[in-house]
Formats: C-alpha cells, sequence, structure tokens
C-alpha cells in the first residue's frame, strides 16, 4: 500500500494537469459531477448486483454486462453515444432508450445521476 | 421512527452489551481476561526472579541441583498449586452462576419465537396462538426491555444463533429444539451471525434483531399478521401471475396459492431492510438483481437464477413491491 502511494500520487498529478487542460476548470468532470460521491452511490444503490464493476469488489453481478471502460466506450447499451449527457441519462431513464430492458428505474435525481456519471467515465 | 435507530458501536462486538442476557457474560469475559493477564505476569515475574537470584548465588553445578532440596524448598509449590486451585474453582463457580443467569427462564416471555437455521438464512416464526402466528426471515423484532424467548432449531445441518450484543452463542441442530432468551434494555439493531460453519455460505449468513419501543413492536407485529397484499395495478397483477409460475413453488406469500416452504416467506418483503440474511440491502436495484442471478451474488445459494425475461422481471418487481 505505501509504496503504491507514490507512483499513484504521480498519475494523480498527471491526470489532473491534463483534467486542467482538456475540460473546463473547476476540478470536477464534464458532467459537474463527483466520482467520489457517485461511487458511493453505486454501491448504496447495489448497481453491482447486476453489473461487475472494476475497482468495486462487492459488485459481482451477472445479470447486465461489465462495466469496463466506461469512460472510453463509445457507446451506451449499443444505442446511445457515450457522452457525460446521454450517460446521465440512462441511468436516470434506461428504460426510455432500451424499452424492456432488465436495467430498472432506480429514482436517482438529476445530481446523483451527474456523479454516477464522473464515476462511470473515471473507469478507463 | 423519526429519530435514527441506536447502533452498537460494533456491531458485532462482544465486549460490549445492551440487555441481562449477555451482561454477565461481558462481565465474565473481563474478568477472566484480568485473570489471565495476571497468571502470565505473576508466572513470568517469578520465573525472572528465580533465574536472577539464582546466577546472584553463583549456582553452577547444575547436576547436583535435581536431586539436592534444600529445606522449606517445596513452599513455593504450594503456594503455586493452592493459589490455582482458588482461581480455578472461583472460575468455575463463576462459570457455572452466569450460564444459569443467562439461561433461565425468565417467568412468562411477553414473546416466543422459533428460529430455524437454514443453509444460508434464518426461518422466524412468531407462535403467538391460532390467528396470531406469522412466519417471517432474517429480520427478528422484539418489543425492547421484555424477556423473549427463542426455540431454535435446525433445518439442515448445525448452524449457531449468536447476537453478541443480546444472547451468546446457542447451536441450532437438526431434530432438537435449543432454547435461548433475548431482553435488549433500549430499542435499537443489534446485527448477529451464524457462528457455527455450515458450508459455503455461512459468512452470508447474518441477522438482525430490531428492538423497538413496545408500541412500534406491536403495530409491527399487527402488519406482519396480514395475508400479502391483493395486487391493484396490471403490471402487479400480471407480476403475481409470474410469481405463481415461477417463485411459488419455494416462496409463501401468506393468503395466495404461492405456499412454498425452500426460500423464506415473502409475504411482507418490503418491511424487511436487507435480503438474502443480510447479505444486501433491500434496494430494487439489489432485489431486480438478486432475482435474476443469486449465484452471482451468494454462490451456492439454494435460490437458482431463473433467468425470468426482462419484461416479466419489471411486472414481478411491481408485484413484490406491494408487499409492504
Ligand atoms: C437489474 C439489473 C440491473 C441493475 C440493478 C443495473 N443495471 Fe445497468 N444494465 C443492466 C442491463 C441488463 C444492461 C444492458 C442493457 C442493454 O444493453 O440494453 C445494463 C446496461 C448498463 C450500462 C451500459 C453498459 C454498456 O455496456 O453499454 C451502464 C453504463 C449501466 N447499465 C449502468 C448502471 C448503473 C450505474 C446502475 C446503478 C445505478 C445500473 N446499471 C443498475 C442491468 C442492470
Ligand atoms: C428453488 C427454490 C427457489 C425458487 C424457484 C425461487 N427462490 Fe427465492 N429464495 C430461495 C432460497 C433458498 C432463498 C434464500 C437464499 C439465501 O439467503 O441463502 C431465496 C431468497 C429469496 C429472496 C430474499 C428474501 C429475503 O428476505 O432474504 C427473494 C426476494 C427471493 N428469493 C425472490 C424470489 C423470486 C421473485 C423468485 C421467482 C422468480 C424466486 N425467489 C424463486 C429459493 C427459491
Ligand atoms: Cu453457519
Amino acid at each position: 500500500m505505501r509504496r503504491l502511494s507514490l507512483p499513484c500520487l504521480a498519475c494523480a498529478a498527471v491526470l489532473l494537469a491534463n483534467c486542467t487542460a482538456s475540460r473546463p476548470p473547476g476540478g470536477a468532470s464534464a458532467a459537474g459531477g463527483d466520482p467520489q460521491r457517485g461511487r458511493m452511490l453505486v454501491s448504496q444503490v447495489g448497481c453491482g448486483a447486476c453489473h461487475e464493476i472494476p475497482g468495486l469488489r462487492s459488485a459481482r453481478g451477472l445479470v447486465g454486462p461489465p462495466l469496463l471502460h466506461m469512460g472510453r466506450r463509445t457507446t451506451i447499451a449499443g444505442v446511445l453515444p457515450n457522452t457525460p449527457e446521454s450517460m446521465a441519462r440512462w441511468v436516470q431513464h434506461p428504460q426510455a432508450f432500451v424499452a424492456r430492458n432488465a436495467m430498472p428505474e432506480m429514482g436517482l435525481s438529476e445530481a446523483q445521476a451527474r456523479d454516477v456519471t464522473a464515476y462511470l467515465e473515471s473507469l478507463e | 421512527m423519526a429519530s435514527a435507530p441506536f447502533t452498537p458501536a460494533s456491531p458485532m462486538g462482544f465486549w460490549q452489551t445492551f440487555g441481562p442476557r449477555a451482561d454477565p457474560v461481558t462481565a465474565l469475559n473481563w474478568g477472566f481476561s484480568a485473570l489471565s493477564v495476571a497468571v502470565v505476569v505473576i508466572v513470568t515475574v517469578l520465573v525472572v526472579a528465580g533465574v536472577v537470584t539464582r546466577a546472584q548465588r553463583g549456582v553452577t553445578d547444575m547436576a547436583g541441583l535435581a536431586v539436592s532440596r534444600p529445606p522449606g524448598g517445596m513452599r513455593w509449590i504450594y503456594i503455586g498449586v493452592a493459589l490455582t486451585f482458588v482461581a480455578l474453582v472461583a472460575s468455575l463457580i463463576w462459570t457455572v452462576a452466569v450460564l444459569a443467569a443467562v439461561n433461565s427462564p425468565a417467568g412468562r416471555p411477553a414473546v416466543t419465537l422459533e428460529v430455524t437455521g437454514h443453509q444460508w438464512w434464518w426461518e422466524v416464526a412468531y407462535d403467538g396462538g391460532p390467528g396470531e402466528s406469522f412466519t417471517t426471515a432474517n429480520e427478528i423484532h422484539i418489543p425492547a426491555g421484555a424477556p423473549v424467548e427463542v426455540k431454535l432449531k435446525g433445518a439442515d445441518v448445525i448452524h449457531s444463533f449468536w447476537i453478541p450484543a443480546l444472547t451468546g452463542k446457542t447451536d441450532t441442530i437438526p431434530g432438537r429444539t435449543n432454547l435461548a432468551w433475548l431482553q435488549a434494555d433500549r430499542p435499537g439493531v443489534y446485527r448477529g451471525q451464524c457462528a457455527e460453519y455450515c458450508g459455503e455460505q455461512h459468512a452470508h449468513m447474518a441477522l438482525y434483531v430490531k428492538a423497538d419501543a413496545p408500541a412500534d413492536f406491536e403495530a409491527w407485529r399487527q402488519g406482519q399478521l396480514k395475508p400479502g397484499a391483493v395486487p391493484a395495478t396490471p403490471d402487479a397483477i400480471a407480476g403475481q401471475q409470474v410469481f405463481f409460475e415461477r417463485c411459488g413453488a419455494c416462496h409463501t406469500v401468506r393468503g395466495t396459492e404461492a405456499g412454498g416452504a425452500v426460500g423464506p416467506d415473502l409475504t411482507h418483503l418490503m418491511s424487511r431492510t436487507t435480503i438474502a440474511a443480510g447479505t444486501l440491502p433491500n434496494t430494487v436495484a439489489n432485489l431486480s438483481g438478486w432475482i435474476e442471478n443469486p449465484q452471482a451474488l451468494k454462490p451456492g445459494a439454494k435460490m437458482p437464477a431463473t433467468y425470468v425475461p426482462p419484461a416479466q422481471l419489471a411486472q414481478l418487481r411491481a408485484y413484490l413491491e406491494t408487499l409492504r
């Protein structure tokens, strides 16, 4: 753990530098959400009951696809472009885009959807 | 339910207890720990002192020591044996007194319930006589401040019922009925756990004891006595049919044709805060994921992946959500 932390810090510094170069200032992601809060929400809501999520040990569901590399994919569920805007809408209203798919509407608020999006987009 | 429920700081901690069926054990725990530490310290001091004084006296002829016994040399042996004897007898008496205190009947119990250990969940039956009995799972409600009698049974293998803050471990053994008593001094949520290895998912076999204020307990009990809700929306009505076809062989919803006894009674599923014996919080997402594929979440659980088509999953959920 200790030994990892130095390279990690370096990584974080590089990432942060990248962020400020390519994204609007403010430190938050493009969708305006907080990835830390998003990660917590994903655990509380229970997305992991259906999805494997890298880095979340409790997320071991095998109902939907694993959320690998969500930040680098080009589509969501194969029907939406993978932009923060459409991701926020997908996690709020999956039924609106793919009728009768197994993913339920879980009552996420706008702000919660933005946080969850910021977290998913951070899954490189 | 306005204020947040009280929960002990460490939910599975046994150094702090909250009822007369566990408090004497806590005193015993501390007492025995102190005694054990004292024994180690005394023995260490004596050994070190013996070595040092012998070295100071300049004893070098080790061969001669074994047979020579200076007069009065047995004194320490007598003292040691006497002290040990007194300590052991005192511990025995204390232990027996504690066992008697935590196991003795408390007169008439306010509530009697029957808890059956299954691989890997707890069936909880409230026996209140005809028309006053019902069954639930994994969450035990009791009135705070009153003695509760728990009859313990085993359905398959040996499990052990353990609520560290309220009562010590008692095994649930197939073919016999063991007794435990519970009493919580104040309203709160006390976690329990199976304490006898019982197979693959032993670690995911938790239960919760919720001690309610007496009025809250009575309200909860009245709610649980009711049969399962009659669905009203088209989705929920369709969902009930799906339930009868796909789930009713293993699960009961009282008042309906679903009467299975393999899994937990789901008559008031939505009144529980967790599912699968404390494995997951009872949220829409967890419930949906569990129904579709419990094997990914609790591998080996006696509920198979159901392959319910997603359109029916939504209807099923609409029905389950009426089971408050
Ligand atoms: C009951 C199971 C279930 C739950 C709970 C669930 N999902 Fe899904 N999810 C699915 C399924 C099934 C799909 C595939 C849908 C499709 O492709 O049409 C999916 C697809 C997705 C996708 C697109 C993945 C891809 O490969 O394109 C994302 C992102 C996603 N879910 C995020 C979430 C988040 C975030 C949550 C929690 C707030 C969540 N899901 C909860 C079942 C679920
Ligand atoms: C073969 C028997 C079987 C079938 C069929 C079955 N279940 Fe189960 N179910 C179980 C068992 C056993 C458990 C307890 C699992 C555990 O916690 O280890 C369980 C647990 C559950 C739980 C968690 C209950 C709680 O309070 O912890 C829910 C909810 C549930 N099942 C719903 C369903 C639904 C809905 C269906 C139909 C689609 C279904 N089950 C079909 C056997 C079955
Ligand atoms: Cu066990």
